[in-house]
C-alpha cells in the first residue's frame, strides 16, 4: 500500500508511542461498567448486614465481610440504598447541597452503588463533584524525591528546593532498598531546610517502612497498599485485617498515614474477577474506610499505563479520586506515574484534578529530573516547574507551589547538603566530601554529581538501624554542628506525633507548625462566593513568575 | 503454542507500535502496514484464557530443598520458555537464562534451575527460589524478564536487589544478577548492580506486561508447587 504522508505524520506523534488496547471485560480491561459488576443490594438483619451487592453473607470473601462490618453506616444503609443512584449523582454537582449532607447519604451505600453512582458523571460534573467533597479547604502538593544514585546529598538538597517551591509532603523511595535508613534522613534534614513544617515519608517494605518511622526518622507513611480482590491480597500475603492492624501500629506512634490503592493493578496481576476497575477500586476504598484509615493515595498510581489504556480509562481515574472524597477520605490523587509520550495527553489527564484541587493533587510530582525518579518516573517532573508555574498564573489555580529565585534555590541547596554533611560527620556515618556538596548544590540531576561509595553508604545504613539511631540523634547532630534552626524544626516535627493533631483527615502543617486539616480548616464550596478562592497574597506569589517582561527595558 | 503467540501479538500490535524500528522484523513491517485500523484487531470479548491449553507438569519432577553450601536456584515463571519465549522486550529466555548461569558459574558457585508454580509475583518467586537454595540465595526471573535476588531469611517483599524495569534489561544485565547472586553466596561485600531508569516505560509496555503476566499467571499450578527445570 502506498503510504498517506498525512497519516505517516500522525503515525510518528508521541501520542501513538502510547499503549492501547479494546475492552475485555474476561481479563478486567474495562473502566467504569463490566457486564459482571455486581447490582447494588443490601440487606440488614438484626443490626448486620447479610447481603451485599448480590451476595449472600456465606458467600462472602473476605473484603465483603469487611466492608459488611466495618465501612458502611449500618443505621444509614436501607435509607441510602432506597435513594437512586441519578439522584446521589445529581447531589454530588448541586452546589445546594452540602458535602456534610452528601458524605451522610454515601456513609450507607455500598460499592456496587457507588459504582453505579459515578457512572451517571462526566467528567466536568466529577471535577465539580472534587471541588465540592475535597477535605481540606486548601488544595496542596506532594514530591517525590529520589535520585538514581540513592545520594543522601542530592536527596537533602532536592528535598529543601522541593520545600521552598510549596510541596506539603516529600515522599523518597531508593533503588537499591539497603539505603533507606540514609535517605530517610536525609530527606527529613532536607525537607526542614526548605521550608519548616513539610511532612516527609520513606517508601520501602512494610516492615522497615514501620520501623523508621517509629524511630523518627519519617513523619508519615504512605505505602500501605489495599486491593479489590482477595486472590491480589493473598499473593501480597496481606488481608484488610492485617491491613487494619498495621495502620493501628502507626497509629499507636502518633504518625499520620494514609493507604495505598488504584484501579489496573487487579488487571496488572491478572485477578480481576472480570470486574471493572472501578469497582474494584471501591472496594478497596471501603476497606480503606473501614480500617480506619484517614486518608488514601489513589488514581490507578503506577497502574495507569493499564487504566489509561481502556476507553474511559482517565475518566475512572478522577472518578476513584472522587469516591476517595466522597467517603471522607483524604486523597493524595496520583498524577505520580509517568502516563503518556504526549505533552499534551499528560497536562490533559492532570487538568482533572488540578482544576478542582485535590488534597494532594500529585502524590508525587517528581522534583528532580525523571531520570532521577525512582518511582519509575513521574506524570511532572523538575524540568515542567515552570510550566505548572504559569499554569497556575494562567487560570488562577492553587497548584500548590510557587515561583522561586536562583539564588533562594542555590542557598536552600547548600545549606540542605552540608546539614547532611555535618549530621553524617557527628554520627560517624558515610563521609560527604566539600566537593560533593558543591556539586550538588548546583546539580539539575544524578549526571552532575560526584559518585558515592556505595558500599561505605550501605555500611553506615546498616549501622543506622543497628546502633538505633533516631530522629532525637539527628536533632542533637543538627544542633552540635551549628544547625540550631534546622534541629529546631526537626524536633518540632517530632513533638507533632505526641500531641497527635496531624493525624486528622487531610492535615498538613503550616511553617510554623500549625495542622492545616479536613477538621479545622474543611472544604466550605457552596457554589460561587463559597470555598477556597485563589487570592491575596497567595495570588501575589503565584503571579510572580521568572521571565516577565519589563517595560523599561523595551 | 504458535497460534497462541500469535494471538498475543495481535493483542499488543498497538504498544508494540511504539518499539523502534530496528527491533521489528520484516514480516512485522508487512504486519504493521496492513493493520493500521483498530477494526483488524480481534475480538477478546468473551475469551477467558489468553493461551488455551494449560500445560500439565505432572510428570515432571517436584523440586528438592539442595545441600550444596555453593548452590544458586534461578526460579523461572510458570510459562518461563513454554508458553513465552522471549521477554517484553524480546530477548530469548533461552539467552535469558544461559546468562545469569554464567554469571554464576564464572563466580565459581553452582546453579540450578526451578520452575514456580505457587506464584508468578516475581518477589515471592525469587524468594521461594532462595528456599529451595542450598546457599538460601536465589534469583527469581519473570517470563517478561523482571528479576530480583533474594536470601531465604528476608521479608518477601525486600530483597538484596530488585530489577522492576524488564523493558531495560540486557543479556548482559542477566550476567551481572547470576554474578551478583554468587557473589553474595561467597559472602563479599557486594556493589548492587546501578540501577536503570527509562520514565517512559510505563505508557510503553504496562498493557503488554499486563497481557503476558495474565499468560504466565494462567499457567500456575499451586497443587505442584515448583519443579526441576532445566530448559525444556
Amino acid at each position: 500500500m502506498k503510504r498517506s504522508k498525512r497519516i505517516e505524520a500522525l503515525d510518528a506523534r508521541p501520542v501513538n508511542l502510547d499503549g492501547y488496547i479494546n475492552e475485555w471485560a474476561e481479563m478486567g480491561f474495562v473502566a467504569m461498567n463490566s457486564p459482571y459488576d455486581p447490582k447494588p443490594s443490601i440487606k440488614v438483619e438484626n443490626g448486620r448486614i447479610t447481603e451485599l451487592d448480590g451476595k449472600r453473607q456465606e458467600d462472602f470473601d473476605f473484603i465483603d465481610q469487611f466492608i459488611a462490618d466495618y465501612a458502611i453506616n449500618i443505621e444509614r444503609a436501607e435509607k441510602s440504598m432506597a435513594v437512586s443512584s441519578l439522584d446521589i449523582a445529581r447531589m454530588i454537582v448541586d452546589i445546594h447541597v452540602s458535602r456534610k449532607e452528601i458524605l451522610e447519604l454515601i456513609s450507607g451505600i455500598t460499592p456496587a452503588k457507588m459504582t453505579e453512582v459515578m457512572n451517571h458523571l462526566n467528567v466536568v460534573e466529577l471535577m465539580m463533584g472534587m471541588q465540592k467533597i475535597r477535605a481540606r479547604k486548601t488544595p496542596g502538593n506532594q514530591a517525590h524525591i529520589t535520585n538514581l544514585k540513592d545520594d543522601p546529598v542530592q536527596i537533602a538538597a532536592d528535598a529543601a528546593e522541593g520545600a521552598l517551591r510549596g510541596f506539603a509532603e516529600e515522599e523518597t523511595t531508593m533503588g537499591v532498598a539497603r539505603y533507606a535508613p540514609l535517605s530517610a534522613m536525609a530527606l527529613l534534614i532536607g525537607s526542614q531546610v526548605g521550608r519548616p513544617g513539610v511532612l516527609t515519608q520513606c517508601s520501602a517494605e512494610e516492615a522497615t517502612e514501620l520501623e523508621l518511622g517509629i524511630r523518627g526518622l519519617t513523619t508519615y507513611a504512605e505505602t500501605l497498599s489495599v486491593y479489590g480482590t482477595e486472590k491480589v491480597f493473598i499473593d501480597g500475603d496481606d488481608t484488610p485485617y492485617s491491613k487494619a492492624f498495621l495502620n493501628s501500629a502507626y497509629a499507636s506512634r502518633g504518625l499520620k498515614v494514609r493507604f495505598t490503592s488504584g484501579s489496573g493493578s487487579e488487571v496488572l496481576m491478572g485477578s480481576s474477577e472480570k470486574k471493572s476497575m472501578l469497582y474494584l477500586e471501591c472496594r478497596c476504598l471501603f476497606v480503606t474506610k473501614g480500617a480506619g484509615s484517614q486518608g488514601i493515595q489513589n488514581g490507578s498510581v503506577s497502574c495507569i499505563g493499564v487504566t489509561g489504556s481502556v476507553p474511559s480509562g482517565i475518566r475512572e481515574v478522577l472518578s476513584e479520586n472522587l469516591v476517595a472524597a466522597l467517603l471522607g477520605l483524604e486523597c493524595a490523587s496520583s498524577n505520580d506515574q509517568s502516563f503518556s509520550n504526549s505533552d499534551m495527553r499528560r497536562t490533559a489527564r492532570t487538568m482533572l484534578q488540578f482544576l478542582p484541587g485535590t488534597d494532594f493533587i500529585f502524590s508525587g510530582y517528581a522534583a528532580e529530573p525523571n531520570y532521577d525518579n525512582m518511582f519509575a518516573g513521574s506524570n511532572f517532573d523538575a524540568e515542567d516547574f515552570d510550566d505548572y508555574n504559569v499554569l497556575q498564573r494562567d487560570m488562577q489555580v492553587d497548584g500548590g507551589l510557587k515561583p522561586v529565585t536562583e539564588k533562594e534555590v542555590i542557598h536552600v541547596r547548600n545549606k540542605a547538603a552540608r546539614a547532611v554533611q555535618a549530621v553524617f560527620r557527628n554520627l560517624g556515618l558515610s563521609p560527604v566530601s566539600d566537593e560533593q556538596v558543591e556539586a550538588v548544590t548546583y546539580a539539575h540531576g544524578s549526571k552532575d554529581t560526584l559518585p558515592r561509595d556505595v558500599t561505605a553508604d550501605l555500611a553506615a545504613a546498616e549501622d543506622v538501624l543497628k546502633r538505633g539511631i533516631t530522629g532525637v540523634d539527628v536533632v542533637k547532630a543538627l544542633a552540635e554542628s551549628g544547625f540550631e534552626d534546622v534541629a529546631e524544626s526537626v524536633l518540632n516535627m517530632l513533638k507533632q506525633r505526641v500531641a497527635g493533631d496531624y493525624m486528622q483527615t487531610a492535615a498538613i502543617l503550616d511553617k510554623n507548625f500549625h495542622v492545616l486539616s479536613g477538621v479545622n480548616t474543611p472544604n466550605d464550596y457552596m457554589g460561587p462566593g463559597t470555598g477556597y478562592r485563589v487570592d491575596g497574597e497567595r495570588w501575589e506569589e503565584i503571579k510572580k513568575i521568572p521571565h516577565i517582561i519589563n517595560p523599561k527595558e523595551i | 503454542m504458535q497460534i497462541n503467540e500469535e494471538l498475543v501479538r495481535q493483542i499488543t500490535n498497538a504498544v508494540l507500535r511504539q518499539m523502534s524500528q530496528t527491533d521489528f522484523s520484516s514480516d512485522y513491517h508487512e504486519t504493521l502496514l496492513t493493520d493500521t485500523s483498530t477494526d483488524e484487531i480481534p475480538s477478546m470479548v468473551g475469551k477467558e484464557r489468553i493461551n488455551e491449553v494449560k500445560t500439565s507438569y505432572a510428570d515432571y519432577p517436584r523440586a528438592k530443598k539442595g545441600t550444596n553450601p555453593k548452590e544458586v536456584v534461578i526460579g523461572v515463571g510458570a510459562a518461563f520458555q513454554k508458553e513465552i519465549t522471549k521477554t517484553i522486550r524480546g530477548i530469548s529466555l533461552d539467552d535469558v537464562l544461559r546468562n545469569v548461569q554464567a554469571g554464576i558459574e564464572e563466580e565459581g558457585m553452582v546453579s540450578r534451575v526451578i520452575k514456580i508454580l505457587d506464584t508468578s509475583d516475581v518477589c515471592f518467586m525469587a524468594l521461594e527460589a532462595a528456599k529451595y537454595s542450598g546457599s538460601g540465595i536465589g534469583v527469581g526471573i519473570q517470563s517478561k524478564g523482571t528479576a530480583v535476588i533474594h536470601q531465604k531469611d528476608l521479608y518477601p517483599l525486600s530483597n538484596l536487589e530488585l530489577f522492576p524495569q524488564a523493558p531495560l534489561m540486557t543479556l548482559e544485565t542477566y550476567r551481572q544478577i547470576g554474578q551478583n547472586a554468587a557473589k553474595y553466596v561467597k559472602g563479599e561485600q557486594v556493589v548492587p548492580i546501578p540501577c536503570t531508569n527509562d520514565p517512559m516505560s510505563r505508557p510503553k509496555y504496562q498493557v503488554k506486561a499486563a497481557i503476558m503476566h495474565i499468560a504466565e499467571t494462567e499457567q500456575l499450578d499451586p497443587e505442584i508447587g515448583a519443579v526441576e527445570w532445566e530448559g525444556r
